[in-house]
């Protein structure tokens, strides 16, 4: 007869089919130009370089989950993504077991032990990456020139050059900047490359477009006012050079480190903006990046609690006249 | 300078979000059939916004079609009536979708059909006193799927204030296609209907809310809207929610209806597009509310189909006469996919306010897990919230902080929970949070 039994859930009962794996796998294939150019420019020990991190990175997550009795979330990929990302951002030469410690401060230190995913308060990748700069500070900046790279082309990053001005050995021209035949960590090089990930990831509506465009508007307009914003296309340079539109497509677009408002990612952008602005000019480090997004990673949940849009038909908590 | 101030300063109103939601309005094209003839029908004594009624029959009692058989002493009521002809079974207690459990008055049916109670009888409403005791004589109740009993809309204190009337008519749930069909199949009972309202109101203005998909309802009504009458056909975009009553009104009159206020304080009056056709025909035929319109779709069901029934019509037999429930049939809701309520067995009977019966063979969906702070749910609140904030408040049972986090503006669209790509389950947290902040 007809009593069967009957499922009864809360509403909606439909959903999107978007998860957070179809998330991670979309940031991958977002990386995959990246991966590809760094590969062709900087050989295959660029290519072993991301196998070792993303195989240690989705490794400890794992042995971290299965120590703290929690359930394995492996197969969402986001360790998968933070070894990428992670790899991006690191010299081609760098020893691999250096890269390794790396991974592991991403993923125990700055992930799994604030609660895994989504309760981390910094992004994981840069504080690898930072980690590892104040550590091994001679490897990381260890840089050698790509493939395709003419001879004579200066072999110390681009930064300081733009900076201090000087114009001994040859820097390399605008394509050269734009296709990441230079010297740099081995993600950050080619611009192309980013861009194309970039695109990507805003045909799948993976980023919130404030934050990139905040804090590379912001960059921009700091460091163009030291100067001359003009003189032998500097303006081409600062966009280009060091590990800025890779840090703004895939580093400061991180979703938990972030601020929930629009509003307030557009502060964060800025801040971010401002930090590497004063780092790269002001400071004595070469690369602002990394320091900019993780002291804004700390700023977020304070822009939390300062920035909340108001709701639609908001009226003001007054004192009600009597009607119900 | 403290923290509420230094917030207020920084927030700004967003465009209201909204998600683009598959429609699957396949029932679209399909001229409403009749299904009339059930063998018994149950009627809840409480199927509307408030107080529930008290049956005035027993068992044994014969009754007749229209016949009044549940009625309150409260304001915040609406009759309930029988819907076939027939002797009262029983009356016995019933779960209703909400959890509320309440009195239902079981009639078989006698099939000696037609026959209706005496009282049925166009009413006199010379008066708009009249007019409003009509409407409460009728039963009618929202018949978009809120059941808020409608003559106490029309006793708004203040009258002359009001100017616009905007009928809904948006059917922004996937799958629905009971209004479309009522004004593809009766323009022009729904047209009069908003002429009665709008003269009883003195009303200046009408809007009726379309959705762009249902574009061919548009132009059609639109051929029946005479020179001079003002009676805009308001074309929305698509996105989910469009019939949620404050974003259709401030879509088609521009209007925010503010927190704590009615719509009525701001001028606006909203009727559903059904509802507005039903006091039109109560007006003329005196038949109360005995049955209506539901759509019948879902993977879960041989034949979708609209069919007219009887209000109190058990689902299993509407499922029969709609080829019946397939194998895999698992979940059966009342209303659509995105707010509707699953119905806890096929015995259960159609309401009032039922605008549809799908039947699904969902598989479960996936566990929740961890928020990964995408702010997805942020982006489409159609009200700006931050619905996880409010999940983490709820978990942490914070009642200052769900205040701080506006939930009471929440308007259960679920659009949050449909978009979370964890699965987490926020409109429902929501909806706790609301009885948790209550207490």
């Amino acid at each position: 007869m007809m009593s069967k039994l009957l499922a009864v859930s809360s509403g909606p009962h439909i959903h999107s089919g978007r998860t957070v794996r179809s998330i991670m796998g979309d940031v991958l294939i977002a990386l995959v130009p990246v991966v590809v150019a760094s590969v062709l420019l900087f050989g295959l020990r660029a290519l072993i370089l991301y196998v070792i991190c993303v195989g240690v990175c989705v490794a400890c997550e794992w042995v971290t989950q299965k120590l703290f009795h929690k359930p394995i979330s492996v197969s969402d990929l986001s360790a998968a993504v933070t070894g990428v990302i992670l790899a991006c951002n690191l010299p081609v030469n760098i020893p691999l077991w250096m890269a390794a410690i790396g991974c592991i401060v991403a993923i125990f230190f700055t992930k799994q032990l604030f609660g895994g995913i989504g309760s981390n308060i910094a992004n994981p990748a840069i504080v690898g990456r930072i980690v590892l700069m104040i550590s091994f500070p001679s490897a990381m900046s260890n840089f050698v020139l790509p493939n395709f790279a003419p001879d004579g082309m200066a072999s110390a990053t681009v930064l300081p050059q733009i900076i201090t001005g000087t114009e001994e050995a040859v820097m390399p021209g605008m394509l050269q900047m734009f296709f990441g035949i230079r010297t740099g960590c081995v993600g950050e090089t080619c611009i192309f490359a980013i861009l194309l990930g970039f695109a990507y990831l805003v045909y799948k509506r993976v980023i919130h477009l404030e934050t990139p465009i905040a804090f590379v508007a912001t960059y921009l307009l700091f460091s163009l006012m030291v100067g001359n914003p003009f003189a032998n296309g500097r303006i081409f340079y600062e966009l280009m050079g060091g590990g800025l539109l890779f840090g703004a497509v895939f580093m400061v677009t991180d979703y938990p480190t972030t601020p929930g408002t629009r509003l307030g990612r557009v502060i964060f952008g800025f801040g971010c903006g401002l930090i590497t602005f004063l780092i790269r000019f002001y400071g004595s480090l070469p690369e602002g990046v990394s320091f900019g997004i993780l002291l804004m990673n700390m700023l977020t949940p304070l822009i939390n609690r300062l920035v909340l849009d108001k709701p639609f038909g908001w009226a003001k908590p007054e004192k009600k006249e009597g009607k119900a | 300078m403290n923290l509420e101030t230094i917030r207020e300063k920084l927030s700004f109103q967003k465009q209201p979000g909204g998600i683009d939601l598959p429609h699957y309005k396949n029932t679209k094209d399909m001229q409403t059939v009749s299904f009339e003839d059930p063998d018994y029908v149950i009627l809840p004594m409480s199927q509307h916004i408030g107080v529930s009624c008290t049956p005035l029959v027993k068992v044994g009692d014969r009754v007749l079609v229209g016949q009044k058989i549940g009625e309150s002493q409260s304001k915040m009521s609406a009759p309930i009536h029988a819907s076939v002809s027939g002797t009262v079974k029983e009356i016995t207690h019933i779960t209703l979708p909400s959890g509320f459990v309440s009195d239902a008055v079981v009639i078989e049916n006698d099939r000696a059909d037609d026959s209706l109670h005496p009282s049925v009888k166009p009413p006199v409403i010379d008066s708009y006193e009249q007019f409003v005791d009509a409407i409460n004589e009728s039963g009618l109740v929202g018949l978009g799927g809120a059941g808020f009993p409608t003559h106490v809309k029309f006793r708004y204190e203040d009258l002359d204030r009001i100017e616009d009337l905007v009928i809904n008519a948006a059917e922004c749930e996937p799958y629905l296609t009971g209004d479309y069909r009522q004004i593809m199949e009766n323009a022009e009972g729904v047209l009069n209907g908003i002429r009665l309202v709008m003269e009883k109101l003195s009303a200046k203005r009408c809007f009726i809310a379309i959705e762009e998909h249902a574009r061919a309802s548009a132009d059609h009504i639109q051929k029946f809207i005479l020179e001079g009458e003002n009676i805009t056909v308001s074309l929305l975009n698509d996105r989910y929610p469009k019939g949620a009553e404050k974003i259709t009104i401030y879509e088609t009159t521009g209007k925010v209806v503010t927190q704590g206020t009615l719509p009525a304080d701001h001028g606006v009056l909203v009727l559903n597009v059904t509802t507005v056709a039903n006091i039109w025909d109560y007006m003329t035929t005196g038949v109360p509310l005995i049955r209506r319109r539901i759509t019948v779709d879902g993977d879960g069901i041989r034949e979708p189909k609209n069919l007219f029934v009887r209000i109190g019509t058990p689902i299993k037999d509407v499922a029969e006469f709609c080829g019946g429930m397939k194998l895999n049939c698992k979940k059966i809701l009342y209303g659509g996919p995105m707010t509707g309520m699953p119905a806890a067995s096929s015995e259960m009977p159609t309401l009032k306010n039922t605008g549809a019966l799908l039947f699904f063979s969902q598989k479960a969906l996936p566990d929740p897990s961890p928020c990964i702070g995408c702010d997805r749910c942020a982006t489409v609140c159609p009200v700006n919230l931050l619905p996880r904030r409010l999940e983490r408040a709820y978990d942490r049972r914070n009642k200052e902080d769900l205040m701080k986090n506006h939930l009471f503006y929440c308007i259960n669209c679920g659009s949050c929970t449909f978009v979370c790509p964890a699965h987490r389950q926020l409109a429902f947290k929501n909806q706790l949070a609301k009885a948790l902040a209550k207490e």
